[in-house]
């Protein structure tokens, strides 16, 4: 930008008048600095903030949603059917949100295992990947506590499964179960809860962790990959932040804002196993429908806990399988400092045959979930 | 060695009390068929099934091994004479203190209703051995409660075996009434309900003509009997000035246009004034009354709503197929329905204007279904420009950007 003195245009003058009191040329100058490497992998630097632009359209689409839905067993469903048949546009919206829900969570898993593969939480960035764990988990959280606010019948039985779950846990389970649900059972009160959570609570902390991650993100760069570190300087190739990169990725964030529009305006209630038509209101004392599933992201660990047998030696199969992920996901979270090679700037075959070997159940028994009921 | 001796006993106990009881199986299924012998066919039979035996009906001791000194035992009443059946059913059936202990749930008026019908005028009025007594509907050792599936009396057997006798023409001949019941109640709407869709609800013989006390419904009974179920369509018949007229005319009131076995189900093409329509039965040009105009004006009102039904069907079908949300459209399309249904119905009173008023509001209602749903439509295609507009415009940057940035770092 030409922000010279001798500039008098209005933009300029804006711009001068920020810089007066928050030293902006500073910041321009440090912008202007930071460069991203460009290699064979260079296209899942895009993932994160795809991951990103995808938050902004869910919190855009969660506002305009806010101003009609009513939570409560009596006014949620029939709140969400009038902003999908009377509001003007109340379909393109809740349709966006719900893709965009999804196509999120499908990025941020992209963005996971990809920075996971090239080691990029080592050493200096644990804090990035600790805080991107967060913010996977605080996803999921959304999804979960998102997917019961329309009242409808698959939601209503997917929740009961889902909290029912909490409950195997021994000793705090029922406690859990009793906290999620607001009482014994998924009722109004679950909703007011799930609410709660949904539009106030894990926004607040999303927008909290995200910050630091963005923050950690602009101090420290993007992570080079691990042959990089004795590649000869020369050999290195790079790319400037701004605008180079910043342009790409709007590029980028259009496609996938494209790809968004088509698929809200065709698919508005979704499509195969990604799909959440309205249907029928919950009815608490209605038998539940033949076929109770967890939304897509859900579906492995949905399986694997199914596939369990009752028992495993003397602990229950269910809790042996809660027990088995607690511990697989506190490995993946602290694996910037179990993996010692790739502190030290190496490969390690130990843990990427983890990482392989964990991409490769989620995707078998996410398809085994579908292909099996 | 005492004690168990007294087990040994004890445990024998039963064994012999229960040879003691009854020889009457023991015997009798040694010479009896067991596909169809009464000693085997009686372990279905709701009497043996609560507890009873076979000297509870006919009487005598069933620990005698001999069949003549089972004769000349206590209480032996052997099998009875077609004319005493009823009786002897009714030592226990009218019964009410004994009933009342083995199964209060039952009527003990059997025998008295029984007394009224034709079947029973005749038995006991002209010794007529033909005619139907207990064992004929109820079969004599397979008697069932009529809600077991192999009773003789479930709703789904009832009408074969009222068929058993009144379906026979021969052996029907010498009483002067017609054998095609069955054959047309099978074709009629409500055999096909039974039969084809396993619908108990549906009427059987029964339902119309009593059971027991089995009478053909007369003149004056039988909106009454109809109305049981169609409550009201018999209503507004009764309300009609057909009524009065049917009446006159000794023309029973639903039979005359709906039949009586072969009853069909009814349509639009039952009103009106040419054929096949049943009004011009009776009515003609220039027979005086306003019959065949009526009957014109209330066919073409109904076929009307029925059409802008049909219409207003196809309309919000494909605005479902085009995944918008149709929800309110549905629930006003059932008012239409229920409309049209309610519209048909009004025919019974025969009031022009009531009917062309209900009409007219369910082919008002049919009519905005179908505006709502071309909207749907309309909107879907506009939603579909739109997205097409949109994607444009997103490509259009795109591109722009892109060339932006090949000649940002060129």
């Amino acid at each position: 930008m030409n922000n010279t003195p001798a500039d008098n245009s209005l933009g300029a003058q804006i711009y001068r008048w920020f810089d007066e009191r928050f030293k902006l040329d500073a910041l321009v100058e440090y912008m202007r600095g930071k460069v991203v490497p460009v290699h064979s992998h260079s296209i899942f630097y895009y993932f994160g903030g795809i991951s990103l632009f995808l938050f902004v359209v869910q919190v855009l689409t969660g506002i305009l949603l806010l101003m009609y839905y009513r939570p409560g067993a009596d006014s949620a469903y029939e709140s969400v059917r009038f902003i999908i048949s009377n509001v003007e546009f109340g379909w393109l919206i809740r349709s966006l949100h719900s893709w965009s829900a999804n196509l999120m969570i499908l990025a941020v898993f992209i963005h996971m295992f990809s920075v996971y593969f090239t080691s990029a939480y080592r050493r200096p960035r644990e804090l990035t990947w600790l805080s991107g764990m967060a913010l996977l988990g605080l996803s999921l959280a959304f999804g979960f506590s998102g997917y019961l606010l329309p009242w409808n019948e698959l939601a209503f039985f997917a929740t009961r499964v889902g909290t029912g779950m909490a409950g195997a846990i021994p000793g705090i389970g029922q406690k859990i179960l009793v906290i999620m649900r607001g009482g014994e059972e998924v009722t109004g009160a679950t909703i007011g809860r799930f609410f709660g959570l949904h539009v106030a609570i894990l926004p607040g902390l999303t927008t909290l962790i995200l910050s630091g991650h963005l923050l950690f993100l602009q101090r420290q760069g993007m992570s080079e990959p691990l042959h990089w570190e004795n590649l000869p300087a020369e050999k290195k190739k790079y790319q400037k932040f701004f605008p180079n990169f910043i342009l790409r990725d709007l590029l980028v964030w259009l496609i996938v804002l494209n790809l968004l529009a088509v698929l809200a305006v065709i698919f508005p209630d979704g499509i195969g196993v990604v799909h959440w038509p309205l249907g029928v209101k919950a009815d608490p004392f209605a038998p539940p429908p033949a076929v109770i599933r967890p939304e897509w992201y859900f579906m492995f660990a949905f399986q694997a806990l199914k596939m369990l047998p009752a028992h495993i030696w003397f602990i229950e199969g269910e809790l042996f399988g809660i027990g088995l992920f607690t511990i697989g996901g506190l490995i993946w979270a602290l694996v910037p400092y179990l993996n010692r090679k790739s502190a030290k700037g190496q490969p390690s075959k130990l843990f990427t045959a983890f990482g392989i070997f964990v991409l490769a159940f989620v995707i078998v028994m996410t398809a085994l979930g579908y292909i099996l009921e | 060695m005492k004690r168990i001796s007294l087990l040994l006993i004890l445990s024998l106990l039963p064994l012999v009390v229960m040879a003691q009881e009854d020889n009457c199986l023991t015997c009798h299924r040694d010479f009896e068929d067991e596909d169809g012998g009464p000693s085997y066919l009686i372990t279905r039979d709701v009497h043996i099934q609560k507890g009873l035996s076979c000297a509870d009906c006919h009487g005598g001791d069933p620990s005698l091994e001999d069949m003549d000194e089972v004769r000349e035992s206590r209480g032996w009443r052997g099998v009875p004479d077609h004319l005493e059946v009823p009786a002897f059913c009714a030592r226990c059936h009218s019964d009410a203190n004994y009933m009342h202990e083995q199964n209060p749930s039952l009527p003990t008026d059997q025998l008295v209703k029984y007394k009224t019908s034709i079947h029973g005028k005749r038995l006991f009025g002209k010794k007529d051995r033909k005619v139907a007594n207990c064992i004929s509907c109820h079969t004599v050792h397979q008697i069932a409660n009529a809600r077991t599936p192999y009773s003789s009396t479930h709703p789904l057997n009832l009408p074969q075996t009222c068929a058993h006798c009144h379906a026979d023409a021969d052996y029907m001949a010498e009483y002067g009434i017609p054998t095609d019941q069955y054959d047309g109640y099978r074709k009629s709407v409500h055999g096909e309900a039974l039969f084809e869709n396993n619908d108990l609800g549906a009427p059987v013989c029964n339902d119309c003509h009593g059971n027991h006390g089995a009478l053909p419904p007369g003149m004056a009974s039988i909106s009454h009997v109809c109305g049981n179920c169609h409550a009201m369509q018999a209503q507004l018949f009764d309300k009609s000035p057909h009524s009065k007229a049917f009446e006159e005319n000794d023309f029973p009131a639903c039979e005359t246009c709906h039949s009586n076995h072969l009853i069909e189900k009814p349509g639009d093409q039952m009103v009106g004034n040419k054929e096949p329509a049943v009004c011009v039965e009776c009515h003609s040009e220039g027979d005086g009354t306003r019959g065949l105009d009526v009957a014109a004006a209330m066919s073409l009102a109904v076929e009307k709503l029925a059409n802008a039904q049909a219409e207003a069907r196809a309309a919000l079908d494909e605005a479902i197929a085009k995944g918008m949300m149709t929800t309110d459209e549905e629930f006003r399309f059932k008012e239409v329905q229920q409309m049209l249904i309610a519209t048909r119905t009004q025919i019974h009173s025969f009031s022009l204007d009531t009917i062309l008023t209900m009409a007219d509001a369910g082919y008002e209602k049919a009519k905005e279904v179908q505006t709502n749903s071309a909207a749907l439509i309309d909107e879907y295609f506009f939603r579909r420009k739109g997205l097409g507009l949109a994607t444009l415009f997103i490509t259009l940057l795109v591109v722009a950007l892109w060339a932006y940035i090949r000649k940002l770092e060129s």
